[in-house]
């Protein structure tokens, strides 16, 4: 071993992609755009302001806000690996080779699925169940706020370490599950699995974190009077959202701890030989997998829930059937992974119990979808953004749904399995409830975060484009797969297919102007901010969030709220509640700490030195987390009080303001 | 009917007095969701020998490698570190500050020696040929044990932290909070650790 190779591990001057143009020219555009951002924080001296407002910020609400900007970041990667793979497919037809290699192309696919579940639709979520169940529940903070700024930042240094394999090395071509023996160190000797690994450890541990933190902040905050029936549909989806993370989460932990001892201590869990086990892996990943799809959607059916009541100037129909259908689909989440891999060996009557338990699965979410219906039947319904997601969402993902059920049925599997149908159907689902559910989201709970409203006319520009952009992108794949393309494929032999691959390409563009249509969407109301300018309750909501002032004061509520109903907010209106308007008491809240960062950055140096192979580094990082962390719980003074006056100020402030309004 | 006794009798919908939730109120509640998350980690390591721990690939079994009377040892240190942490936590509750920290000595003693024996096993097997690499069994075992070794091994580390905690600051409510969610955590690896002795150990030498 030389003394650059102690120094560096693996890490040499190859590692940099200098020989692929795309990689290069992508990376000079992120330095210019990293260094032009640095230059420019550095101009306006904003990194005080960040760091002591937002970074170290132990306020769920801000910590929910920076979750949806890397959700968003992330989301713009993860398009742009789509983009690359449509493009690619379309061209490479008739002994063209399209503009991807091999080596790039595969790394492409598994970076889009990595970074789109777990560096998307989970900080996406994460960040909205922050934000919002706080306010529901009429809390002041989550249960623990200091591992929720430090979850937040695991998350990010997770895909910080993503981000990092497109310009250091190269990241997983195996596929997003990664499968040994593919993704053993005889098959993917490289540092590709490396990074899928460690990304995926680190921002774990800050999910896994953020899921106890938000049950144990839901089953102990809530406001008096608020028992479990009470509480808003959204709160009971983010919920039962959370047992699932904190009941799989730990699963993929251990498997990805078991790959990892096979790539770097030579042990034989999942290798070919002495007696390794490769299904043993597929099972364990998926018995992860099919709940965290379930820790996706969940929530987003809670906003469904609430926008669906909200714009239908209804009590929700069905609310207790609601409850149940969503504590259905949580058990039940559980015992369908293998539908994953029917075609995998099991034999038949394996095959037909996780069959059926797929089926029964669209049961309660069929009762959901009736209760949406039903809450809209004979409502006042007003086509605002968020209601126009909703609607949107029942029809895709109806669609979505039933090709799941036909994915479901293991003869139609076989013909089905690892084509470009299932490709279809997952998007269909993900794209169709996540992404539009985070949509209505955005757009519902915006004037909440900043106290104005979303542009309308770009909404609708993005609305549409999605809606026409997402079936032309998609259609082509369910035909295609139904005649037995392949997924993942590079090029084409039969040049009939080529014009399908042309009209998803053509949708995926249509789909990219949906989303440049929303980025202008943000632009446009933020510069317009005082035209769109609301109070508390511009929707004419039903819970608890909208009581207070949008945005919410640090401490959310200056007297903690008394609930009588689920439709708390609903119930006060309605029985004339009267804002208090004096009487305020100072108010007890957690302080910032910078502990959250610098414990996550140690974790991210660490997965980096791991993966590069720089031993020294890792230990001693290890030791500097362990350490610090130790450190840390030396400090026990952790919380201050809001002096009242500070409290009144506030109060006034808006007393003012609401009297303007009026 | 309830605008009825709405019109009555006006609702109060907010607290006058701000309600003073007690310091660490979800603590207990948090911890004990940590450890059924850590449990579902044994969970999957317990699964995965219950697979991998037939296939010895040519290799040395369970008969050929385990020394059970060092084995009952290794338990039985691990067995007294539990019940000296619970003397702990009873000095603790009658607020004895010196026999506390003397109780969480000696439960570090037992944890240490549990450590010291598991890495004499460790080492022994690994000079023998029987490392973890030899085979799906022994990658099985050495990382089911393992895990609850370094689970024993933080556990240790954090117990010094406590002890200096109470040194500096004496039994004042946080530092109990904490020794609770650090006794939780010990008898939990107890807890492990007799499935482990079970299910690995004995099981093994029988089949």
């Amino acid at each position: 071993m030389t003394t650059a190779q102690m120094i560096f591990g693996r890490l040499t001057w190859d590692s940099f992609p200098w020989h692929e143009p795309i990689v290069v020219a992508t990376f000079c555009a992120v330095v210019l755009g990293g260094a032009a951002l640095a230059a420019a924080l550095t101009y306006f001296k904003l990194w005080g302001y960040l760091w002591k407002e937002w970074f170290t910020s132990v306020d769920h609400k801000k910590i929910g806000i920076m979750y949806m900007v890397l959700g968003l970041i992330m989301f713009l990667r993860g398009f742009a690996d789509a983009i690359m793979m449509r493009l690619q497919q379309a061209l490479a037809f008739n002994g063209s080779e399209g503009y991807l290699n091999a080596h790039h192309y595969d790394q492409v696919f598994t970076a889009h699925g990595v970074i789109m579940i777990f560096f998307v639709a989970m900080p996406f979520i994460t960040g909205l169940m922050n934000y919002i169940v706080p306010l529901q529940i009429g809390a002041r903070d989550v249960s623990f706020p200091f591992l929720n700024n430090f979850s937040f930042w695991m998350t990010t240094g997770g895909a910080v370490l993503v981000m990092a394999s497109l310009f250091l090395g190269e990241f997983a071509q195996t596929g997003w599950l990664a499968y040994p023996p593919l993704s053993g160190i005889d098959y993917s000797p490289a540092t590709g699995v490396d990074y899928y690994i460690w990304a995926l450890q680190v921002a774990g541990v800050g999910t896994t974190l953020s899921g106890i933190n938000l049950i144990a902040t839901i089953v102990k905050m809530r406001a008096p009077g608020m028992s479990l029936m009470k509480m808003p549909v959204f709160t009971w989806t983010s919920l039962c959202a959370n047992v699932l993370i904190v009941a799989s989460f730990p699963i993929l932990t251990a498997t990805l701890v078991l790959l990892s001892l096979d790539r770097y201590a030579g042990t034989n869990f999942f290798t070919n030989d002495f007696g390794g086990n490769p299904m043993m892996y597929v099972n364990l990943i998926w018995i992860w997998g099919h709940p965290e799809v379930y820790i996706l959607i969940l929530p987003l059916f809670g906003v469904f829930s609430e926008v669906t009541s909200t714009f239908s100037g209804k009590r929700l129909f069905g609310y207790t059937s609601m409850v149940y259908a969503t504590c259905t689909i949580m058990v039940l989440s559980y015992l369908v992974w293998l539908h994953h891999f029917f075609t995998m060996g099991s034999g038949a009557s394996v095959n037909s119990f996780f069959g059926i338990t797929t089926m029964i699965i669209s049961i309660p979410t069929g009762a959901k979808l009736f209760n949406w219906l039903f809450t809209m039947y004979r409502g006042r319904i007003r086509f605002e953004l968020p209601m126009m997601w909703t609607v949107a969402f029942m029809l895709t993902f109806t669609i979505g749904g039933m090709t799941g059920v036909m994915l479901a049925v293991p003869p139609a599997d076989f013909v089905l399995h690892n084509s470009l149908f299932l490709i279809a159907h997952f998007h269909n689902v993900i794209i169709g409830g996540v992404l539009f559910g985070l949509f209505a989201a955005i757009n519902y709970w915006w004037p909440k975060a900043f106290g104005f409203k979303l542009n309308v006319f770009w909404g609708k520009v993005s609305f549409w484009c999605w809606q026409v952009g997402f079936w032309m992108a998609f259609t082509p794949l369910y035909i295609m797969g139904l005649m037995g393309v392949t997924r993942r494929m590079r090029v084409f032999d039969d040049p009939s297919l080529q014009i399908w691959f042309v009209i998803a390409a053509i949708g995926a563009a249509i789909v990219a102007a949906g989303i440049g249509a929303m980025l202008v969407q943000f632009a446009v109301s933020i510069w317009k901010r005082d035209e769109l300018k609301v109070e508390g309750d511009p929707w004419d909501g039903r819970t608890l969030e909208w009581a207070t002032s949008s945005p919410p004061p640090e401490y959310n509520f200056a007297f903690t709220p008394v609930v009588y109903d689920a439709d708390s907010w609903a119930d006060m209106k309605k029985n004339g509640y009267q804002r208090p308007l004096t009487g305020y008491q100072p108010i007890h809240m957690p302080s910032s700490t910078g502990s959250g960062v610098i414990l996550a950055a140690l974790a991210t140096l660490c997965g980096f030195a791991l993966i590069w192979y720089i031993w020294w580094l890792a230990g001693l990082s290890f030791i500097g987390m362990i350490g610090y962390a130790i450190f840390h719980t030396f400090n026990y003074k952790r919380d201050f009080y809001i002096p009242v006056e500070d409290v009144t100020r506030t109060e006034e402030e808006r007393t003012r303001i609401l009297a303007a309004g009026v | 009917m309830s605008s009825a006794t709405a019109t009555t009798e006006p609702r109060a919908y907010h607290l006058p007095e701000e309600p003073h939730l007690h310091e660490g109120h979800s603590t207990m509640l948090g911890f004990w969701m940590y450890l059924m998350s850590d449990c579902l980690i044994f969970a999957i390591l317990f699964a995965t020998y219950a697979v991998l721990g037939g296939n010895f690939a040519g290799g040395p079994g369970p008969k050929d490698l385990f020394d059970l009377p060092l084995i009952a040892l290794n338990t039985a240190m691990l067995l007294f570190s539990s019940i000296t942490y619970g003397f702990a936590m009873l000095a603790m509750e009658k607020n004895k500050v010196s026999a506390t920290q003397g109780w969480l000595f000696v439960t570090l003693l037992f944890g240490g020696a549990f450590l010291f024996i598991e890495l004499y096993e460790f080492s022994h097997l690994i000079h023998e040929g029987a490392g973890p690499w030899r085979s799906a069994f022994l990658s099985a075992f050495f990382t089911l044990v393992g895990t609850h070794g370094l689970h024993v091994t933080f556990g240790s580390i954090w117990l010094i932290t406590l002890m200096v905690q109470v040194a500096k600051k004496g039994l004042i409510p946080a530092n109990k909070r904490r020794l609770m969610c650090l006794s939780l955590f010990w008898h939990f690896l107890d807890v492990i650790w007799i499935g482990v002795f079970t299910f690995v150990y004995l099981m093994g030498v029988l089949r």
